[in-house]
């Protein structure tokens, strides 16, 4: 079964919306509250490589963006979260799953507040130890 | 009776281009654990980018680093491109042969910088002296085509900014021909060598699930088994018109990742070659205007691995949002596992196999209890590590031929 079949077969009831920008480029949303369990499928069940996360703050909530690469046919997975909280973002760490995870969200946490629930190690990654707490520098926010 | 020591290295020297701080607990000779710090060079250029408008980001990412600037702009305009439809629709038939040159040659180049470190840290100085001088020319052929022999300011969003004059390329063949004896130099010298061979062999193995554990791109992970390679999965350039192979290694250790880097360098060599033979006329940019609202994803095969961008653009002529990783952030922390387990003495080597841009060291400290504080400086590791070498030699020696 072709790789795209069987990620939307997978995860039947935890995919919110599929959208597909280009053969390459497949973009699609799960709930918060499923992103542990769509990750162990993509990573583990169909052994996608974790490329890395990205965290955005948007006007309706807090985005994070997991790239998944599927290095057989070159095509890139963007699973999509929303985290509407903006008071009190958080949401399940994936470090558990993997290693590879730690930093990428250790990294978020730091410039976004977002609070990864059950990660093993979550201290500042790249964030001098005397920056003020509470101020995290890639929120809309702060100026650029 | 063996206790924890802590060996703390880093976070700067001179020799190194980004800081970072690794601290090692060591058991008598093993190393049992690694911290690994890092966050001394943050610059805060994700942010920085969203004040700049499309053309200047290019410049901007191109100081990342100063070995992959080709990398970073390039990873970056594919990432807008992406959004006008992908590169192949807007830019060139030229400037995509310009660019596959421009981004093999810092794979030579950044390759030939790595394996003379590598030859450094495990006292193989000639071969240290050997890789810079064959770089030399190589970084004359960038100055040369782009101008600059760092930060080459070559792309931009729709094509690049340079062309490559005719009388440029025979400069270029000939410096390749040049190169290729000196290639096969370093392969005799590397892959034939019996001290080599048992310095570098089953050191600062990282096993295949090991290299998928903690997501390692580039000779990383080809030499951990895993068959990746940016150019040939989702090709860029023109990297899916011409002949190459990707380098795939299964050992996993020191030994292997030297193999896939010498191995790709002959693979770089081909593929420029084919390039200036195949070359169109032309032009080299489509002048690109205005970038619609959307999000992009660039990657490219940086020579330490994938290089990731992504791009989000509400139609202004700014980034909303960009997001970087470079190669070594995925791979600098696969150490953890690498690593540990080895002696001091493969620290050095096993840390700066991943090419994190990490050489020698400075400011290290044995502490074996807190009041008894004894400083030793990078040299110290590397003289650690060269002596290794040599004690392997002679055991060599001693055991006679066969």
């Amino acid at each position: 079964m072709e790789i795209k079949e069987r990620i939307k077969e997978g995860l039947s009831n935890k995919i919110v919306s599929w959208d597909e920008k280009s053969g390459r480029r497949i973009y699609f949303s799960v709930k918060k509250e499923d992103i542990r369990d769509t990750v162990k499928f993509l990573f583990k069940e169909l052994g996608l490589r974790f490329s890395i996360a990205t965290g955005i703050d948007t006007p309706s909530g807090f985005e994070i963006l997991y790239h998944f690469s599927f290095d057989e046919l070159g095509i890139f997975y963007s699973v999509r979260v929303l985290i509407e909280d903006k008071k009190h973002p958080q949401i399940d760490s994936i470090a558990p799953i993997f290693p590879g995870a730690e930093w990428i969200e250790r990294e978020i946490w730091e410039m976004l507040g977002i609070n990864f629930v059950g990660h093993p190690n979550l201290k500042r990654l790249l964030l001098a130890e005397d920056w003020p707490q509470g101020d995290y520098p890639l929120r809309s926010e702060n100026e650029s | 009776m063996s206790h924890k020591v802590i060996v703390p290295i880093g976070p700067y020297h001179p020799l190194q281009d980004e800081p970072e701080f690794f601290q090692l607990y060591v058991e008598g000779e093993k190393v049992v654990d690694i911290d690994i710090i890092i966050g001394y060079n943050h610059r805060g250029i994700e942010k920085l980018s969203e004040s700049k408008h499309f053309d200047q980001v290019a410049f901007l990412v191109e100081r990342i680093c100063g070995i992959c600037s080709s990398s970073h702009p390039y990873a970056f305009v594919l990432a807008v491109e992406d959004i006008l439809g992908g590169e192949k629709s807007v830019v060139p038939e030229r400037a995509l042969y310009i660019r596959t040159i421009i981004d093999e040659l810092q794979r030579i180049h950044s390759h030939l910088l790595w394996l003379g470190l590598a030859g450094h840290f495990i006292g193989y100085n000639t071969v240290w002296m050997w890789a810079w001088k064959y770089r030399e020319p190589i970084l004359d052929m960038f100055e040369m085509i782009t101008g600059n022999r760092n930060n080459y300011a070559m792309y931009k969003v729709g094509g690049v900014r340079r062309d490559m004059l005719e009388e440029d390329k025979p400069i270029l063949e000939k410096a390749l021909d040049e190169l290729l004896p000196a290639l096969d130099l370093f392969r005799g010298a590397v892959m034939d060598d019996p001290v080599i061979k048992a310095r570098l062999k089953g050191v600062g193995i990282l096993t295949k699930q090991q290299a998928i554990d903690w997501c390692v791109v580039g000779p990383t992970a080809r030499a951990s088994g895993i068959n990746i390679d940016v150019r040939r999965d989702e090709p860029y350039g023109v990297s899916d018109r011409l002949n190459w192979n990707v380098i795939v290694e299964k050992d996993g250790d020191i030994f292997a990742k030297t193999v896939v880097r010498i191995l790709e360098l002959y693979e770089s060599v081909s593929i420029i070659r084919q390039c200036l033979d195949d070359m169109p006329g032309g032009p080299i940019d489509s002048d690109v205007k205005d970038i619609p609202p959307g999000e992009g994803i660039g990657r490219v095969e940086a020579p330490r691995g994938e290089c990731f961008h992504y791009i989000k653009s509400d139609g202004t002529n700014r980034p909303v949002r960009h997001k970087i990783r470079a190669p070594s952030y995925m791979n600098v922390a696969s150490n953890k596992v690498a690593a540990v387990g080895q002696t001091i003495s493969d620290a050095t080597i096993t840390l700066a196999a991943v090419d994190p841009c990490y050489c020698c060291t400075e400011r290290v400290a044995v502490i074996n209890k807190p009041d008894n504080k004894k400083i030793l400086n990078g040299w110290d590791l590397i003289r650690l590590s060269q002596e290794k070498t040599n004690k392997v030699k002679e055991d060599l020696l001693n055991a006679g031929p066969g």
